[in-house]
């Protein structure tokens, strides 16, 4: 597996990137800010899968947490409410 | 013919799907019995695969640990066969209620809970639990205090994720097929929770 280039409990944030075709990022998680949750190991990328490449390198999967709050402005629930998502290290940035 | 009986074209996947079956018949590549085989044996699958794994980390501390460590392997264990599933466990604490979404497709740990409900495959569902989950949990008639934070998996990519919910008051001693027999398919999503003998 490559090297993952970020560590649980750091800060990341989602590209905010609108590329075409098959991508697994979904659109209302890109631009926010979250926090690395663990590494789930690392796949094939599913961009190239789809194009019917190999996808290899493959790319470290993360699980990252991010307060509702700060993915809608106006969350209506606890402060502590979260949202945990899957993310491909080439769709993270550090802050 | 659907379901009710009325005739409706086929859609496009539908019809990509009868192309490709056709195709992979044709080939030699499976077999129609093997299809049907394969079709039956989903349809068979329920929810109380899963079941047994929970009620198996309520009475087993060190198999809990195993399970919320690797969730794949700690099925395995029971003898349960979960191929190409790489299995996340969320446990529900006094703290933390969890819930499992998946806003891409309908993505669904079908080993262990068989063939996803409708609801879960819905727009209205997918959508709206990343949004406003409080909400969309108190229509399943599942009220959240404001003291227990919800946490939503959104399951996009290659993990698939099971609620490991707590277990009811008043069910001590219980034998684990007695514990198991408490917990349905909604409660290991996370849009209920299983109901004791004093609930």
């Amino acid at each position: 597996m490559p090297e993952p280039l970020f560590r649980p409990g750091e800060r990341v944030r989602v590209l905010k990137a609108y590329p075409l075709g098959h991508v697994r990022t979904p659109f209302y998680i890109r631009g926010c800010t979250g926090t690395v949750e663990r590494i789930c190991g690392a796949f094939p990328n599913p961009e190239e899968l789809a194009q019917m490449r190999d996808g290899l390198p493959p790319q470290p999967l993360y699980r990252v947490r991010f307060l509702q709050k700060e993915v809608w402005p106006d969350y209506r629930g606890a402060a502590g409410d979260v949202l945990e998502v899957e993310i491909y290290q080439h769709w993270l940035e550090k802050t | 013919m659907n379901d009710t009986g009325t005739y409706r074209p086929l859609s496009y996947f539908q019809l990509m799907e009868i192309s490709l079956r056709e195709l992979l018949v044709e080939k030699g590549i499976v077999t129609e019995d093997q299809i049907a085989e394969e079709v039956e044996a989903m349809r068979k699958r329920g929810y109380e695969r899963g079941a047994r794994v929970v009620a198996r980390a309520w009475v087993d501390p060190e198999y809990k640990k195993r399970l919320l460590e690797n969730g794949t392997r700690a099925c395995e264990e029971l003898g349960l066969e979960v191929p190409a599933l790489k299995l996340l466990v969320v446990e529900n604490t006094p703290d933390a209620h969890n819930a499992i979404v998946c806003t891409l497709c309908s993505c669904y740990p079908r080993m262990l809970l068989g063939i996803p409900p409708e609801w879960y495959k819905s727009r209205n569902y997918r959508s709206r639990m990343v949004r406003e989950p409080r909400a969309v949990l108190a229509e399943f008639g599942l009220q959240i205090p404001e003291s227990v934070a919800i946490r939503v998996h959104d399951s996009t990519a290659d993990m698939r994720y099971m609620v490991l919910p707590m277990r009811p008051a008043g069910t001590d001693g219980w034998t684990e097929e007695r514990l198991a027999s408490l917990v349905n398919r909604d409660s290991m999503i996370g849009v209920a929770v299983p109901k004791g003998p004093n609930d």
